[in-house]
């Protein structure tokens, strides 16, 4: 088992690089000249000359880029912000904690809610229930996102005053935009997991455990939803990426001062460092999310655990 | 007796328009596409304004008989503007995913059937462009190339290439081993011919639901970049845009962002209700 966290801890490595790898040479292709840009139209040639020189522009791409990832993996410093000129680092420190924490917790209303939908329509095929949870599921993988947080604030900030339309504060700032971002992930996972269901549902052990007695209850959570689970994992993990990718629209609707909106405000303002630093930190969550997804499918099925653990046994050492 | 043959014969196709045609949530969604489509192409004899007709003293109308969905805050009528702008909708999602789809079956076809260092390569890149979320990668490629149509369609459609190029890698890897691609090869047929010819078209069927979801995606992701600001800019009447536009109109002209809202999420449900009638067809553990 630590052997297998170990190696696809390592295997994150290659991948974070060329994360960044990536989006340093795509946004290396903006056409324009960051240095009169920051200056502006009266600049004279020798100022923007200074400040090419200055930011390191005057170097060629692979020395820019080297510079870039050792700054970023050495001192964890991703260059300042062509309008500001803070550091992007720390904006970005400042504000993970808000989209980390709004993602975890839409991340945890998608988990639950979509695998009781899921459950509901897997155990009630074909009758009322089934086709109710199916139809929230259809409807809510076609809205778009942001158009959603719009009608939710419409309903329950304007019409009804019940709750804030944006901002920060307490708990209640909170639950429009979760709902907002949590609506594709329970509609995926609903629909994931009602077919995961179905598959399960008439396995001999089932029938067994029916047979010998047991609580329905009992049935769907220890019979059926441990053998239920992997494929759901898998879309869960897929929904993490809904997640941390719309943080940058639910933000601006929702006005919170996450990585979202500093993105945003990058995006408009053409403040490229920013948008560069603010996708990587975004790319690098969302892959160390797969990561656990990945470790988590070793928890949940003791066969891939069992395959691992047999390995190490077999090269001799008893590491696992 | 050869119309007694004739009627045996049942090809592959056939069958699955027999098992979709039965599906009415199918059905449902391709008669709305279909629909769609039409008012789009004649959007021009439909349409009762001009989509960018400003009429200042009608601004901010209430939907009415005049208006069926009210006027904007320039006064244009919001009913033309959203037949115009499944035009703009439409054609993003239908022109981006084919040339997803082309680009990524041919290069997922190759990689899959040569296999080998290239394939290990190749698989490499893709593994690292999806280890971020899809939007984000869509972002960072419109940022890139600027806002605008052709921009944002060739962000999105670069963006699909990985997803496209697995799926259709994975089937054709499936085949690789079959007895009809070892006889092409045992008749000299060129590789480029078994790839096209023998291998493609017995490995295209997951890429063409996925070809129907990924319109579906597209749209909305079309319009959630036209949103921020990145994608179609704002005179024109794309959905998305509209709604970015209109968004500061949310306290008293509700309406303004309920239509085109309303018109994405109906022309995304009818094509995943297409999307998901069509791999019921193709999957074979349902036929009949």
């Amino acid at each position: 088992m630590a052997k297998y966290i170990v190696k696809r801890l390592l295997w994150m490595i290659p991948i974070v690089l060329g994360i960044v790898l990536l989006i340093f040479t795509i946004m290396h292709l903006v056409p324009g000249d960051p240095a009169r840009m920051i200056l502006g139209v009266t600049a004279t040639p020798e100022e923007i000359e200074a400040l090419r020189h200055k930011l390191g522009l005057d170097q060629s791409f692979f020395v820019q880029l080297a510079n870039y990832i050792s700054g970023l993996f050495f001192h964890f410093d991703m260059g300042n912000s062509y309008v500001t000129g803070v550091s992007i680092t720390q904006d970005v420190l400042s504000r993970l904690p808000r989209t980390f924490g709004l993602g975890m917790i839409s991340m945890l209303v998608s988990f639950v809610l979509g695998i009781l939908l899921g459950i509901l329509a897997g155990t009630h095929q074909n009758r009322w229930q089934d086709r109710m949870c199916m139809i929230i599921a259809l409807v809510g993988v076609s809205m778009p996102a942001f158009w959603l947080a719009l009608m939710l604030v419409l309903l329950f900030a304007v019409k009804l005053q019940w709750l804030p339309a944006g901002g920060m504060g307490s708990l209640k700032y909170y639950i429009l935009p979760a709902l907002a971002s949590s609506f594709g992930g329970i509609a995926g996972i609903a629909r994931q997991t009602r077919s995961s269901v179905l598959e399960v549902i008439r396995a001999d052990y089932v029938t067994t455990a029916r047979s010998k007695g047991l609580k329905e209850k009992e049935v769907v959570l220890k019979h059926i939803l441990p053998n239920a689970l992997i494929p759901i994992i898998t879309v869960a993990g897929a929904s993490f990426a809904g997640v941390f990718g719309g943080s940058i629209i639910i933000e601006t609707v929702f006005s919170i001062n996450g990585i979202g909106l500093y993105m945003m405000s990058g995006i408009t303002s053409r403040d490229y460092p920013v948008v560069q630093g603010c996708v990587v930190i975004l790319g690098i969550i969302f892959s160390l999310c797969m990561l656990l997804v990945d470790i988590a499918y070793a928890f949940v099925d003791p066969r891939i655990k069992a395959q691992y653990e047999g390995e190490s046994k077999k090269k001799g050492g008893a590491k696992a | 007796m050869a119309k007694q043959m004739r009627i045996k014969r049942n090809s592959q196709f056939l069958d699955i328009m027999h098992r979709l045609s039965k599906n009415k949530a199918a059905m449902a969604g391709l008669v709305l596409i279909i629909i769609e489509v039409l008012l789009a192409v004649f959007a021009k004899f439909i349409v009762p304004y001009d989509w960018n007709a400003i009429d200042i003293a009608n601004a901010n109308s209430f939907p009415s008989l005049q208006h069926l969905m009210g006027t904007d805050e320039l006064g244009r009528d919001i009913f033309s503007r959203i037949i115009y702008g499944a035009r703009y909708s439409l054609s993003i999602g239908i022109f981006a995913t084919l040339i997803t789809t082309v680009i990524g079956t041919f290069i997922g076809a190759v990689v899959g059937y040569y296999g080998g260092t290239f394939d290990n390569i190749i698989m490499r890149i893709l593994d690292v462009i999806q280890a971020m979320p899809p939007i984000l990668f869509n972002i960072c490629i419109a940022t890139a190339l600027g806002s605008g149509f052709m921009n944002t369609l060739v962000a999105l459609a670069v963006g699909g290439i990985p997803g496209a190029v697995r799926l259709v890698r994975g089937s054709v890897m499936s085949i690789r081993k079959v007895e009809y691609l070892e006889s092409a090869d045992s008749i000299n047929c060129s590789k480029m011919r078994t790839i096209f010819v023998h291998v493609l078209p017995n490995a295209i069927s997951p890429s063409i639901v996925s070809a129907t979801m990924n319109v579906a995606n597209l749209i909305l992701t079309a319009a959630s970049l036209s949103f921020i600001g990145l994608g179609v800019q704002a005179p024109t009447p794309e959905w998305g845009a509209m709604l970015s536009a209109s968004r500061n109109y949310i306290r008293n002209y509700p309406y303004m962002v309920l239509f085109p809202g309303l018109a994405i999420a109906i022309t995304v449900l009818a094509l995943n209700m297409l999307g998901d009638g069509l791999r019921d067809a193709l999957d074979p553990k349902l036929k009949d």
